[in-house]
């Protein structure tokens, strides 16, 4: 008896799911669906609620239709995961029908959503994601753009300005062996560091999960660097940081974009440097304006996140724009030949589908970001 | 070898932190030979009820810690009556199932928005990090806090064990259960104490491991919870001083494998020693010829 019921209670949860599934959309000729993947949860969230704001500005800017295409949006979480984002982006790719995906933030999370985005024919912008293999691995995967520099390019900037700037000639680098964004960049600064005269006294590596950097850190300190690179997240660098004061490490420490958020450790990261898209401070008129629109809206300064995931999505409307339709082939030639002044610069996508794009420095003082250098390519 | 009392201080730090998680594992199953997956998870709660303790509740750090020590032995206790109970006697694969089911639970209802939330939280420490140095090496209070707390714990337990009636029930329905019974001992209460006080350290551990590595997040236990299980098995699952020796020496291994071998290669050195003590001797160091288990 008790069986039965069992059996019928889970026959029923079966039958709603299937009822629920059926009802979906069918294509539609005056609907643009967009989606976003971002880190909402997890260990980069300040991240993904900065790519949820700017995005959201820009989608609000542009009104309910572009092109004469209703706008539909869809968001994902992606937990800063790999395997969560493919599932999100498969789900959103084939169950959702998304035209256009603008996602995700991190590189590792990025590169198997291009995958499945480049599978499906669906348009995708990365606001952020520096690493080369998101739009290149090894072909060119043709409807993947981002909107920010890459990878070799920012780890050579952190290489010169530790060469030129803090005149460092021994450097220790610690980054995620599971991270392709730590491990491209701390490869590239360590290319260029070389290249440039310097020496690379520590190359350590540690897990995604890690919380214990004492081993690394005390060989670290042993070899007395002029420089420590930590190319990770705002997160793990706050706990590295922490530890290697500890340890007595005392040089400054030096990074990429992923230390951009209000939740860096401002403290114990005072002194540091790290390379950036943009700086709140730029007087550009473009930035200005950005800055105090986003400000009135959100009750904080715009981070790169924010600044980066808005230019994107404007390239994206954009291209829809000017494609005039919602056929991704159409939209993805129209990103494909774009010219456009977004707040982070002048972008243009070349035969890999990234823009030229300078890079600035900031440095942590005093509990703010401040305004160091600008780097152009 | 230039700082290898360093390493070696590193090392006692975590193998302190394991020590506390592999005596729940080693307890538990030295009782009722099963492997309870959800006490990686009952570490990571003591860790947030010990931070929550010493910010939002503004209690003073030990008593945070002895709040954090008596919810997580109430949550342990719980969760031996609802989960584990009702399968004591089944074949053991289903207790099993159920504790992995635990351990699920625990790390999504935790990261539930009411509960602690899916982010990760930077932790504020309840005192100052000094350092000072000892023979050419670089020791934090903190190392000397989790070093006195563990042991102070450690030699509780061993009283506890050794010199009470409650412990020698214990260790008699370790033994066998029927013939405590025979002897008047009420089964289900030693063992649910059981769970208890294992449920306890593991707290104390989390809180002690929130304060040396400052950020929490509901996944934290799992690899805590990994290697202390790897040290508990190392050491001889079952044996209390065994899981002593094995969280010392998975702390040494972890540590002095990241320094002077690989650090790409930690994690993997470490779990292999629990592969190679599986083949070679099953019943690890300290652990004594036992019947076949999961």
């Amino acid at each position: 008896m008790k069986r039965i019921a069992v059996l019928a209670l889970v026959l029923l949860l079966a039958a709603t799911m299937v009822f629920s599934v059926v009802g979906c959309k069918k294509e539609d000729k005056n609907v643009i669906r967009i989606g976003l993947i971002a880190p909402m949860t997890g260990d980069a969230s300040t991240f993904g609620t900065s790519t949820k704001n700017g995005f959201t500005m820009a989608i609000e800017e542009a009104g309910t239709t572009v092109a004469g295409l209703t706008i539909q949006l869809f968001f994902a979480d992606d937990r800063n995961d790999a395997t969560e984002a493919v599932n999100v982006a498969t789900k959103l790719a084939t169950q959702d029908k998304v035209h256009a995906i603008i996602g995700s933030v991190s590189s590792k999370c990025s590169i198997p959503v291009s995958e499945v985005a480049e599978a499906n024919k669906v348009v995708q912008i990365t606001p952020t994601s520096t690493n080369p293999k998101v739009t290149l691995d090894p072909e060119r995967k043709t409807f993947v753009f981002r909107a920010c520099f890459i990878d070799p390019f920012q780890g050579t900037v952190g290489a010169k300005f530790a060469l030129d700037n803090l005149k460092a000639k021994k450097a220790a680098v610690m980054f995620d062996q599971g991270n392709d964004y730590t491990i491209g960049l701390a490869n590239f600064f360590k290319e260029a560091f070389v290249a440039g005269g310097g020496v690379i006294v520590g190359w350590e590596a540690y897990g995604k999960d890690d919380v214990d950097f004492s081993a690394q850190l005390t060989k670290i300190a042993a070899a007395k660097p002029d420089v420590l690179y930590l190319p990770d997240y705002y997160n793990k660098v706050s706990l590295i940081g922490q530890q290697a004061r500890q340890k007595g490490i005392k040089a400054p420490f030096l990074g990429g974009d992923g230390w951009d958020s209000s939740e860096l450790d401002f403290a114990t990261m005072d002194g540091g440097y790290f390379t950036n898209h943009y700086s709140a401070g730029d007087t550009r008129p473009i930035v200005v304006d950005w800055v105090a629109k986003y400000t009135a809206k959100y009750d904080a300064t715009p981070d790169s996140l924010a600044t980066l995931a808005y230019d994107a999505t404007k390239l994206l409307l954009k291209a829809i724009e000017t494609a005039g339709s919602n056929d991704t082939t159409a939209i993805r030639d129209a990103l494909q030949g774009i010219s456009l002044d977004v707040v982070s610069g002048r972008v243009s996508f070349d035969a890999d589908g990234n823009p030229t794009k300078a890079a600035v420095i900031l440095q942590i003082k005093d509990g703010k970001q401040v305004y160091v250098a600008t780097v152009s390519p | 070898m230039t700082g290898l009392l360093e390493q070696v201080f590193n090392g006692l730090q975590l193998g302190f932190v394991y020590a506390l998680i592999a005596l729940g594992y080693t307890m538990v199953y030295g009782i009722i030979r099963l492997i309870n997956f959800a006490h990686g998870d009952i570490f990571m709660v003591g860790a947030f009820v010990g931070v929550l303790g010493y910010t939002a509740w503004g209690l003073p750090f030990p008593v945070a810690v002895a709040v954090s020590m008596i919810v997580c032995a109430v949550a342990g206790v719980t969760i031996e009556r609802l989960a584990y109970r009702p399968l004591r006697y089944a074949p053991r694969i289903a207790a099993l199932i159920s504790a992995i089911g635990v351990s699920i639970f625990l790390e999504y209802f935790c990261s539930l928005k009411f509960v602690f939330g899916p982010n990760y939280r930077v932790v504020t420490r309840p005192f100052e990090v000094t350092t000072f140095t000892v023979g050419g090496a670089n020791v934090t209070n903190i190392q000397v806090v989790v070093a006195v707390v563990v042991l102070a714990l450690l030699a509780g337990l061993q009283y506890m064990l050794y010199r009470t009636r409650i412990g020698k029930a214990m260790r008699a329905v370790s033994q066998d259960h029927d013939a405590a019974r025979l002897m008047g001992i009420n089964v289900d209460s030693v063992i649910s104490a059981t769970f208890g006080i294992g449920s306890a350290l593991a707290a104390a551990g989390g809180v002690l491991y929130a304060v040396a590595y400052p950020q929490i997040w509901p996944f934290l236990g799992i690899m805590p919870g990994l290697k202390a299980f790897t040290a508990a098995v190392l050491g001889g699952i079952g044996s209390v001083p065994g899981a002593v020796l094995g969280a010392i020496i998975m702390g040494q291994v972890d540590v002095l494998s990241a320094a002077y071998i690989s650090s790409q290669f930690r994690d993997a050195i470490g779990f292999s020693i629990l592969i190679i003590v599986l083949l070679v001797r099953p019943t690890g160091l300290l652990g004594s010829r036992q019947r076949e288990k999961v």
